[in-house]
C-alpha cells in the first residue's frame, strides 16, 4: 500500500488502519447523506420558491435527524405474499457496495482504505451492485409497481453502465492508471478541462444510475407511486433512502475525484478542498434535478444508446488518438482542442433530440 | 438558431439558479399572516345594534334565508325592537347582497378569514355575537369610507422587501 503521503505518526498496523478507516467512511457517509439531505430539500425548495423544511433546528438543520428518529420508530411492515427473505435481504444488499466504493476514493493525498490499482474498475463494478439489491426488492415485495419500477432500474443501469464506463475510459488513458489515488496526482490541471465531454456523459450517465431527476422513473411518484421501495417501511425502506443518497455521494466523489482534481487546490486544507468539492457537485445534482422534467422510459433508452454510446466511443477514440499522436505534448494544448471536438459533437448529436420528438400523430 | 441544441436545457437552469437568490414567496401562516384586500368579504357579518332600524330589508335580500330577523313594535316610540337577529353563516355565501341592501348602513362583511369551528351550532351567530369588536373589524365591501381607512392589501410583490427566514 501506498502510504507515502500519510502522517509520520500514522498506525502503520493494517487491523489499526482498517479500522479506522471504516470509522471514517462509515462516519463520513453518515453524516453527509443526512446533511444532504437537509441541503436538497432546503435548496431545492428555495429554487422553487419555497422555504423548506425551517421548524426543527436553527434553518431546519435537525429535520434529517427528526426524519429519521421517525423511521426508526415505524413499524416493520412485510407483505403476506412477499418473499420474505430476499424482502429482508434486498436493503442490506443494496447498502452494502455503496459503502464498499468509498474504501477506494481518496480523502486527502493517501488517506484511503486501501490504494487499489484497479481503483476505477473496482468502482465500477461494485457500484452495479447495488442494482442487484433493488431488483431484489422489486422482485420480493411480490407488488406489480415495484416489479416495474425495478425492471426499469436494471433496463437503465445496463444501458448507461456502457457510456459511464467508456467515459471513464478517457480519464484512465490520461492519468495512466486505474488507481484513484494516481488519477488525482496525474491532474495537473483537473481533467474536467482536459475531458469536457468525457465529463458531460458521465455525469449524465451517473444520473440515470443513481437514478436522480431526470432519469428517476423507476421511482416515478406520478405513475409508479414510489417504484421497488412501495412495500417497504420502517429502518427498511430508511435503508433504501440511505442508498439513495449515499448513490449521489458516491457520484460526487468519483465526479470530484476523477474530473475535478480531488483533493488537490489551492489555500484550503486538502481534505477541506475534497469535502467542498463534493458539495459543489452534489449541489448542480440538486439543480438538475429542480430545473429537468421527468423523461420518458423510451425517451431514456434512446438517449443512451443513440446519444451516449455513440458520442463515449468517439471520446474515447479522440482521447486516444490525442495520446497516442502528442504523448509529450502539454494538457493545457488538449483543453482548447477537446472542448470544440465537445461542441461539435453535442451540436451534432442534439440534431436528433428535439421538442416533440417520439410523438406519434395519429 | 440554437433552440434545438440543447439551450432550452441551460435556459431553465438559470431560472432556478436566479430562484436561489431571490426571496421565497412563501408565507409562515400563523406567524406571518398577509394584510387582506380592503375590499374583502371576509367569512362573517358585522351587525351594528345603533344604526339597525329593524326594517328586514336584508333577510328579504338574502338569497340564502340566512338571515332571520324577529321584531316587535315600540308604540310609544313609533319604532321597531329587534328581537331576535340570527345569522347562520353556514349558509352564508357571503354574496354581500344583504350589505348592499341596507338602508342604513348597519350590516357589513368582515375582514377576517378565520373563523372556522367545531361544530355547525356555533356557526349561528346570534346579537351579541354579531356585533363589531377588535378581531370582528368590517371590511371595506361596498363601503368606500370603510376601505379608506384600512391598511393597504399585503401583496407578495412586497415580499422582497423582507427578510429570508
Amino acid at each position: 500500500m501506498a502510504m507515502a503521503m500519510l502522517p509520520p505518526d500514522w498506525p502503520g498496523n493494517f487491523w489499526a488502519h482498517w479500522a479506522i478507516f471504516t470509522v471514517i467512511i462509515l462516519a463520513f457517509v453518515l453524516l453527509s447523506v443526512m446533511a444532504f439531505i437537509w441541503f436538497e430539500r432546503r435548496a431545492m425548495a428555495i429554487m422553487q420558491s419555497r422555504l423548506g423544511p425551517n421548524r426543527a433546528g436553527p434553518f431546519g438543520l435537525f429535520q434529517p435527524v427528526a426524519d429519521s428518529l421517525k423511521v426508526m420508530l415505524k413499524e416493520d411492515i412485510v407483505p403476506s405474499r412477499a418473499d420474505k427473505l430476499i424482502h429482508w435481504l434486498a436493503p442490506v444488499v443494496a447498502f452494502a457496495p455503496v459503502m464498499m466504493v468509498f474504501a477506494v476514493v481518496p480523502f486527502r493525498g493517501g488517506a484511503l482504505l486501501v490504494d487499489l490499482n484497479v481503483g476505477v474498475l473496482y468502482v465500477v463494478a461494485i457500484s452495479s451492485v447495488t442494482t442487484m439489491g433493488i431488483f431484489m426488492a422489486g422482485w420480493a415485495s411480490n407488488n406489480k409497481y415495484s416489479l416495474l419500477g425495478a425492471m426499469r432500474q436494471v433496463a437503465s443501469v445496463v444501458s448507461y453502465e456502457i457510456p459511464v464506463v467508456l467515459s471513464l475510459v478517457g480519464v484512465v488513458l490520461l492519468a495512466g492508471s486505474l488507481s484513484l489515488q494516481q488519477i488525482v496526482q496525474a491532474q495537473e490541471i483537473p481533467f474536467i478541462l482536459v475531458q469536457p465531454l468525457g465529463f458531460l456523459l458521465f455525469f449524465i450517465g451517473a444520473l440515470a444510475e443513481i437514478n436522480r431527476a431526470p432519469f428517476d422513473l423507476m421511482e416515478a411518484d406520478s405513475e409508479l407511486v414510489a417504484g421497488f421501495h412501495i412495500e417497504y417501511s420502517g429502518m427498511k425502506f430508511a435503508l433504501f433512502y440511505l442508498v439513495e443518497y449515499a448513490e449521489a455521494l458516491v457520484v460526487a466523489a468519483i465526479v470530484t475525484t476523477l474530473f475535478l482534481g480531488g483533493w488537490r487546490g489551492p489555500l484550503l486544507p486538502d481534505w477541506l478542498w475534497f469535502l467542498l468539492k463534493v458539495g459543489a457537485v452534489f449541489f448542480v445534482i440538486v439543480w438538475v434535478r429542480t430545473t429537468v422534467p421527468r423523461v420518458r422510459i423510451d425517451q431514456l433508452m434512446a438517449f443512451a444508446w443513440k446519444c451516449l454510446f455513440p458520442l463515449a466511443l468517439i471520446n474515447l477514440l479522440v482521447t486516444a488518438v490525442e495520446i497516442l499522436v502528442w504523448p509529450d505534448v502539454s494538457l493545457w494544448l488538449l483543453v482548447p482542442v477537446n472542448f470544440a471536438v465537445m461542441i461539435v459533437l453535442v451540436l451534432l448529436w442534439s440534431k436528433l433530440f428535439k421538442l416533440g420528438w417520439g410523438r406519434v400523430n395519429v | 438558431m440554437f433552440e434545438h441544441y440543447g439551450i432550452g436545457i441551460i435556459k431553465g437552469l438559470s431560472v432556478t439558479l436566479r430562484n436561489l437568490f431571490r426571496i421565497p414567496v412563501t408565507t409562515q401562516y400563523p406567524e406571518q399572516r398577509l394584510t387582506p384586500s380592503r375590499r374583502t368579504r371576509g367569512n362573517e357579518l358585522i351587525w351594528n345594534q345603533q344604526r339597525c332600524t329593524g326594517c328586514g330589508t336584508c333577510a328579504k335580500t338574502c338569497p340564502q334565508g340566512s338571515i332571520d330577523i324577529v321584531t316587535s313594535v315600540k308604540v310609544e316610540e313609533n319604532k321597531y325592537r329587534v328581537e331576535k337577529f340570527e345569522v347562520d353563516m353556514g349558509y352564508c355565501i357571503f354574496c354581500g347582497l344583504c350589505v348592499e341592501a341596507c338602508p342604513y348602513d348597519a350590516i357589513f362583511l368582515g375582514c377576517s378569514f378565520e373563523r372556522s369551528c367545531y361544530r355547525r351550532g356555533e356557526l349561528v351567530l346570534a346579537k351579541e355575537g354579531l356585533l363589531e369588536s377588535a378581531e370582528r373589524r368590517p371590511s371595506g365591501y361596498a363601503h368606500p369610507e370603510v376601505a379608506a381607512e384600512l391598511p393597504a392589501q399585503s401583496l407578495l410583490l412586497d415580499k422582497d422587501k423582507g427578510k429570508r427566514s
